[in-house]
């Protein structure tokens, strides 16, 4: 199962956010199994179109995804899939 | 006077109360969040925080306990697949306008955003729906363009108290529009205004409204800040009339408020032109015309005369009563107890103000 680990500013939104292994094959199947454990996650990582949001990076395995749009990048079932924002803003 | 102020700002939600003669500061929510608009739904004194998350997308929360605590309501959301342009697919960028709608329809709201669309909802705001005909509106794709934000945006929504399916909104840039029938069908309503920065001025659509509202005491009676001027209709928007001072500082700017007693009397507040966007000549002033605009005259009785580079965005002019308020982009919230004659400060140090509302 890969593991998804979360930047630490999510936890303003969502307080009980911890690292946690996933089912999913996919990064929809993905999401929707965070959505159920946090509600309403994916739509602060995702548009309402199912692509990455402009200011938010996932990385897998320390590498950085390169479909933005479909989230088609590969994983396996031990990969590291960490989800973090731009360090941008004023 | 209404007895709150109730502010959006660029680092969260602020809302002052007046008592015993002082403004003092009631609730700050969501510090450090840009809040786009605040505002008070005067049927419910429910409050909404429209919200753009730098990193995290728009969202949308509503407090039924003055701030004190928040419920996350689920944003505005394109469909999948409506599409800005041709293979550019649309997504809430910025909630730029909200409004109640009625005392007819208590469940109804109203929210404009970036990039052109208009919601509804019909649950009290548990959900809104993208309202397809404005959407799929013949001239939005070719003939709505950004102004002020890099797409269209719909910034005011004017509900009729008279008969609410009836709705004025404008788009910067396209210009404004009117319903009948709650969203249905659309009119155009830009004869009279001028579009200068067009290479055709007197196009269809691609006006730039600044701000857009109705008398409160005569709802026929709109008026408009342009960005090519000041704009008043007699006529619910059928003819609008420019009504800028000729040679005076009332001519470009972002907001506009009308008094509640008096369709005649307005107020604006003044900028430098649209290639440098500051107070004129570093000195802050307020326009009010007292006579539909036929004439003008500024006030500055307590506002800064030098150094000063404020201005005023499109929400953050409102007034109550014999009372003024305006935020500016560098964080100063004025008042003023007696229709813009004397102003006092009620606080220098704000964030960029977004939005202000004079509420209950």
């Amino acid at each position: 199962m890969p593991t998804i680990k979360f930047t630490y500013a999510l936890k303003r939104f969502f307080p009980e956010l911890k690292a946690i292994p996933a089912a999913g094959k996919s990064f929809p199947e993905i999401f929707t199994e965070l959505d159920q454990q946090y509600p309403g996650i994916s739509s602060y990582i995702l548009d309402e179109q199912g692509s990455l949001r402009k200011h938010v990076n996932i990385f897998i395995d320390g590498k950085m995804i390169t479909d933005r749009k479909q989230l088609s990048d590969a994983f396996t079932s031990g990969s590291e899939i960490y989800i973090m924002q731009a360090l941008s803003g004023g | 006077m209404k007895s709150t102020l109730l502010l959006g700002t660029r680092k969260g939600l602020i809302a002052y109360h007046f008592n015993n003669g002082a403004w003092s500061a009631e609730n700050t929510s969501f510090e450090g969040i840009p809040v786009s608009i605040a505002y008070a739904d005067e049927r419910t004194g429910a409050w909404w925080a429209c919200q753009d998350h730098g990193h995290w997308g728009v969202k949308l929360h509503r407090s039924a306990d003055r701030g004190k605590t928040w419920e996350e309501i689920t944003a505005p959301a394109y469909p999948k697949g409506a599409e800005l342009k041709d293979g550019a697919p649309a997504t809430t960028r910025y909630i730029w306008a909200m409004a109640h709608g009625g005392k007819k329809f208590p469940q109804r709201l109203w929210l404009g955003t970036d990039p052109g669309g208009l919601f509804i909802s019909e649950d009290g705001g548990n959900s809104f729906e993208l309202v397809e005909s404005l959407w799929n509106h013949p001239t939005r794709k070719e003939g709505w363009f950004g102004g002020g934000r890099d797409q269209p945006g719909i910034h005011s929504i004017v509900v009729d108290p008279r008969d609410e399916n009836h709705v004025h909104i404008a788009i910067s840039c396209a210009g404004v529009f009117e319903t009948f029938d709650a969203g249905k069908t659309w009119d155009i309503r830009n004869k009279g205004m001028k579009a200068e920065f067009l290479p055709n001025p007197d196009a269809e659509t691609g006006y730039d409204p600044h701000i857009l509202v109705a008398a409160p005491s005569s709802h026929d009676i709109l008026w408009q800040q342009n960005h090519c001027g000041i704009y008043r209709s007699p006529d619910a928007g059928k003819n609008w009339t420019e009504i800028s001072e000729n040679g005076g500082p009332a001519y470009f700017g972002f907001a506009i408020a009308v008094a509640e007693d008096n369709a005649d009397q307005a107020w604006v507040a003044p900028a430098s032109s649209d290639m440098t966007r500051t107070a004129i000549k570093g000195s802050l002033c307020i326009c009010r015309t007292d006579d539909g605009g036929k004439t003008w005259k500024t006030q500055r009785n307590g506002l800064p005369q030098q150094n000063c580079f404020d201005i005023v965005y499109r929400h953050c002019l409102a007034s109550s009563g014999d009372a003024v308020a305006f935020g500016t982009t560098t964080g100063n919230l004025f008042f003023s107890p007696d229709r813009g004659d004397n102003w006092q400060t009620v606080n220098n140090y704000l964030p960029m103000v977004y939005s202000v509302q004079f509420t209950d």
